[in-house]
């Protein structure tokens, strides 16, 4: 036996897995995460996640999300998105996740976070906005307490840690005040997971033992490279040689995420530390509309993760608690209906903006070169202008 | 307190200092800024006065360091890191030029980045690789970002305090050859001259010699051989590289109709000759001359036994002095 130790396969192999709803929608008890979710397990805090209010809540929120979801792809295939990022299968991850932090947290999305984003109050059109290209952004990540959307994969990881950072200093960090102490959650995908920074993020986190939750999906493909090019372990087992505590969980099982990330939320929260969550998930679509997955993947693959579809499953169990009737789901199908429309109807009659405002936001303070190359680009069309009107005045002599 | 003399170095601890006082948001961040003090001192009794949760000793890593910096300043603080060097910087790059220079429009303004990255650089200290690089065109290419390149103690204690009070994100090329060279600081009355204006530090009548940081000793000296062969040399000491001051640069060219542009960094695709297209532009029928550059070679830095062939010197300045006269 060799003296150099490995995870590799043994400890792989063990990785457990928690669901706590099976795809056909059956509940498994889980001590630890239902006195997390559950008012009346042992060790609740009294606040109950999971209330049949709440489940068709969080069904609601995926049939909504979904929905808004295909309407940008649509809007991307009619021209009016210049690119879509679908987040078609990862919606009990991210609606679990967005739920499970509490009101004074701070989230830190990729640019596939469409479910996070709506957990938190973002209005789906402000997400198209920056596919559309009518901005770079779209919120403010302080009066929304949600970072902006990066597209740069990895760099988001080190802000989330600097907030956290921010966080300790400020004293909320830790005081036992459920309304005030707040913790950052960190979110990145499999692909992402093999960026520097990345890494990093885990070393400045573990080091200074900062108030962040780094919540991986991993929906098995980085455009076409599987997740095992990124790593020979499982994911959750890449912190912890950082020492930061992990878990694996079943992604599209919208209990356990929830469990899990308020879970890891409230031990940051009360000061414990950075912790690492992998959610196993699906990409049900391509990387991005201009992506073509039948390049690289089968189609049987595809299948077989459309069975442990997250809302289906969240309706099966609902159901077997007979807590949704056919009313409710209809009405749920009618309102995303009418949320696709309205997105539709938003984009559609989205206004180009000025191009001027691009000089607008480069700099805080006052800029002499960026002001000048703003007047000379005033002056520039100016003088198109006075060509129109030289030309509307033609067309009106020639009426004459 | 009236004006003290000090080193270019302590003049920037003054300046942390002073700045840690006025504002408990503003912190250091960087690799052995703590007990240690820094690679240079220049954060020589910070950590012992403010504490690890202002001056923080970051574990090694760049990108991380700038990218947790992001997020302090999302969260309201006002970080000042350290690059230990400015071959260093690069493991930081992609940081430096796709978040802290693009946050502020990204979110339309809604966010600020008041970051300043302060970076020992420039070359001739007998350094070995990476230690004595010149890469601020690379980071003046990048709208969002700011620079300023103090050349003296005064200036290196206000751009300090200025670049932190600062709402965009500064990057403080530190003049590391000149660390330990003497000049007085004034802390108590702010100079009435803007950190972003240039500043014309010797006037002449036959041409301008424009440089920068580490340079201006060197300009200055140039100037004065010059004047022994009866060459008056304006000389414009650049301070801020992002923006340049053309005005007070094209205002010096169009009184002499020469401009001769020196700096450490390669000519080739230096800031040299974005300042040269843009005087040609505003100053043609000034110019008696083309506008010329003295400079680094388009090679990596050379090993330290090589480099006082590499870098400007006087001879190379008077030179191009000569070769801007004969026209």
């Amino acid at each position: 036996m060799s003296v150099f130790a490995t995870t590799i396969p043994s400890v792989a192999e063990q990785e457990p897995l928690i669901q706590l709803l099976a795809p056909d929608g059956t509940r498994t008890p889980h001590p630890e995460l239902d006195a997390v979710i559950s008012a009346a397990a042992p060790g609740s805090d009294g606040d109950d996640l999971a209330t049949p209010e709440r489940l068709r809540g969080y069904y609601r929120d995926m049939v909504m999300i979904r929905a808004a979801d295909l309407e940008a792809t649509s809007l991307q295939r009619q021209g009016q998105l210049g690119l879509w990022a679908s987040a078609l299968g990862q919606e009990a991850a991210q609606i679990g996740a967005g739920h499970a932090s509490r009101e004074q947290d701070y989230l830190v999305p990729t640019y596939r976070e469409h479910g996070i984003a709506w957990a938190r109050g973002i209005e789906p059109w402000r997400l198209l906005e920056s596919f559309r290209g009518v901005s770079h952004g779209g919120w403010d990540p302080n009066e929304l307490r949600t970072h902006p959307y990066m597209i740069v994969l990895g760099s988001q990881a080190p802000h989330a840690v600097g907030y956290a950072m921010g966080l300790q200093r400020d004293g909320v960090v830790g005081t036992g005040e459920t309304a005030t102490d707040t913790a950052v959650l960190a979110l990145f995908g499999d692909g992402a997971s093999s960026e520097g920074e990345v890494s990093e993020s885990f070393t400045f986190a573990a080091s200074f033992q900062a108030p962040v939750v780094f919540f991986t999906q991993n929906n098995q493909w980085a455009i076409s490279v599987p997740a095992s090019v990124q790593s020979r372990v499982p994911l959750a087992q890449r912190s912890r040689g950082w020492g930061i505590p992990s878990v694996r969980v079943d992604g599209n099982d919208v209990l356990a995420v929830l469990g899990a990330v308020r879970a890891a939320l409230d031990a940051a929260r009360a000061g414990e530390g950075p912790q690492f969550i992998e959610a196993v998930t699906y990409r049900m679509a391509a990387h991005t509309t201009s992506d073509d997955a039948s390049r690289y993947r089968p189609a049987v693959e595809e299948q077989e993760w459309g069975e442990k579809d997250p809302i289906l499953r969240l309706r099966r169990h609902l159901e077997q608690l007979g807590e949704i009737d056919e009313a409710f789901i209809v009405r749920c199908d009618e309102e995303a209906h009418e949320l696709a429309m309205e997105l539709h109807h938003h984009i559609h009659g989205m206004e180009d903006p000025d191009p001027v405002g691009m000089f607008t936001h480069a700099y805080a303070e006052p800029h002499p070169i960026v002001e000048a190359e703003r007047e000379q680009y005033l002056e520039y069309i100016a003088q198109f202008e006075d060509e129109n009107e030289n030309d509307k005045a033609e067309q009106r002599g020639e009426q004459a | 307190m009236s004006s003290t003399n000090l080193p270019i170095a302590k003049a920037i601890t003054a300046g942390l200092r002073d700045a840690l006082r006025a504002d408990d948001k503003v912190l250091l961040m960087g690799e052995d800024i703590g007990v240690l003090g820094g690679v240079f001192r220049v954060t020589d009794g910070l950590h012992s006065e403010f504490g690890s949760q202002r001056v923080v000793d970051t574990p090694l890593a760049e990108a991380g360091i700038v990218g947790t910096s992001v997020g302090l300043a999302v969260r309201g603080y006002r970080p000042v890191v350290e690059i230990q060097f400015d071959g260093f910087v690069f493991p930081a790059f992609n940081q430096i030029t796709t978040q802290v220079a693009k946050m502020h429009n990204r979110t339309a303004g809604a966010v600020h980045m008041p970051i300043v990255i302060r970076i020992p650089h420039g070359g001739g200290i007998g350094a070995i690789e990476h230690h004595s690089e010149s890469p601020e065109a690379l980071f003046a290419h990048t709208a969002g970002l700011r620079i300023l390149a103090p050349s003296n103690a005064q200036d290196a204690y206000w751009m300090t305090r200025q670049a932190i009070e600062c709402e965009d994100p500064v990057i403080l090329f530190e003049p590391k050859k000149r660390y330990w060279v003497k000049g007085d600081v004034d802390p108590d009355h702010r100079p009435e001259l803007s950190p972003w204006q240039a500043e014309v530090v010797r006037s002449g009548t036959d041409a301008t010699l424009l440089a920068w940081g580490p340079s201006m000793p060197l300009a200055l000296e140039s100037a004065q051989a010059a004047a022994a062969d009866g060459i008056d040399l304006e000389v414009i000491d650049a301070r801020s590289l992002s923006p340049i001051d053309f005005p007070t640069i094209a205002a010096s060219v169009q009184r002499t109709g020469r401009l001769l542009i020196m700096h450490e960094a390669p000519v080739l695709g230096g800031l040299g000759g974005e300042i040269a297209a843009r005087i040609s532009e505003q100053c043609f029928y000034h110019l008696e001359a083309p506008v010329m550059r003295v400079g680094g070679y388009h090679l990596p830095y050379p090993p330290a036994r090589m480099e006082h062939a590499y870098l400007p010197d006087l001879d190379r300045v008077l030179d191009g002095v000569d070769r801007l006269l004969a026209h």
